[in-house]
């Protein structure tokens, strides 16, 4: 029963990864993504770890998510890039160079010796024990994640608030393309 | 019959390498933000799995921590990403390469 659990989630976190990079369109690939974080819940639950699948699905899939989609509808469809096709070789070699630490993972954990789990207790990963965990043993990274996510918070302010946009200078190579364009249609009126 | 943490990790390494070839090969900065999210999801999973392993918490808590740190890394580049888009860049990583030594 585990096994099969196991197997189909696994499929479906790979399989949504893959639609994720393969995707054209970043709304169908924050959407991938979505089936992935939720795949890794399962996978989380399987583990007994029923805490941290909670947390992925309410932060990942509720709140990063969610912002990602607010950015994709914002851009729109300049989100997606023109003629996004590399030379056949960068992408060869990306996916060798990929492959090459996967086999090297994959044989590494086969000569691991990495066999049977731990027996634990039913209430493993119960919010009661990572909490406690989390107030007293590492309550100073937890205070550090907040100060981090403050300020990000404070960044993402300046960077989406900071310049106007009628003052900022336009990126050269857009500049010079328009530029170009105003001299055509000022030799040829008509056009 | 459990699948024991081998099988966790090589899903793991599988995402990872996934995430990694979208990094590289994607010309979009929103789908490159999107595959650094598969990556830091695979290495949760590899905490989770090692502390289900060896039968600590301390791993789960890591990978709240992580969760922590990708929402932080999450707003900052769409933070770039919007601020980009009201400058009229154009949103391609190999045309921002101003900072390029």
């Amino acid at each position: 029963m585990n096994t099969l659990v196991w197997a189909l989630a696994s499929a479906g976190a790979l399989a949504s990864a893959l639609a994720v990079i393969v995707q054209r369109n970043p709304f169908i690939s924050a959407i991938a993504l979505l089936g992935n974080l939720a795949s890794l819940a399962t996978l989380y639950l399987l583990l007994q770890s029923d805490f941290v699948a909670a947390a992925q699905i309410m932060v990942y899939a509720g709140a990063i998510m969610v912002m990602f989609l607010f950015v994709i509808a914002y851009i729109g469809p300049r989100g997606e890039v023109q003629d996004e096709r590399r030379r056949g070789w960068q992408i060869g070699a990306a996916c060798a160079a990929a492959g090459a630490i996967l086999v090297e993972v994959a044989w590494t954990v086969g000569r691991s010796g990495l066999t049977s789990a731990a027996t634990v207790k039913d209430d493993f990963g119960s919010p009661k024990h990572v909490g406690e965990l989390f107030l007293t043993r590492y309550v100073g990274a937890f205070e550090i994640v907040s100060l981090l996510l403050l300020v990000a918070a404070i960044a993402a302010v300046v960077l989406g608030a900071g310049a106007r946009p009628n003052r900022v200078r336009m990126d050269e190579r857009q500049a010079k393309v328009r530029a170009a364009r105003q001299l055509a249609a000022q030799r040829e009126p008509g056009a | 019959m459990t699948p024991d943490v081998g099988n966790y990790l090589l899903v793991s390494a599988a995402m990872f390498t996934i995430g990694l070839v979208g990094v590289i090969v994607r010309r979009s900065p929103l789908v490159v933000l999107l595959s650094l999210e598969l990556m830091l999801n695979s290495a949760n999973l590899v905490l989770v799995a090692f502390g289900r392993y060896h039968g600590g918490q301390d791993g789960q808590i890591f990978a709240l921590v992580v969760m922590g740190v990708a929402a932080a890394e999450v707003v900052v580049g769409l933070g770039l990403i919007v601020a980009m888009e009201r400058r009229r860049m154009l949103l391609d990583t190999d045309e921002i390469a101003e900072l390029r030594g």
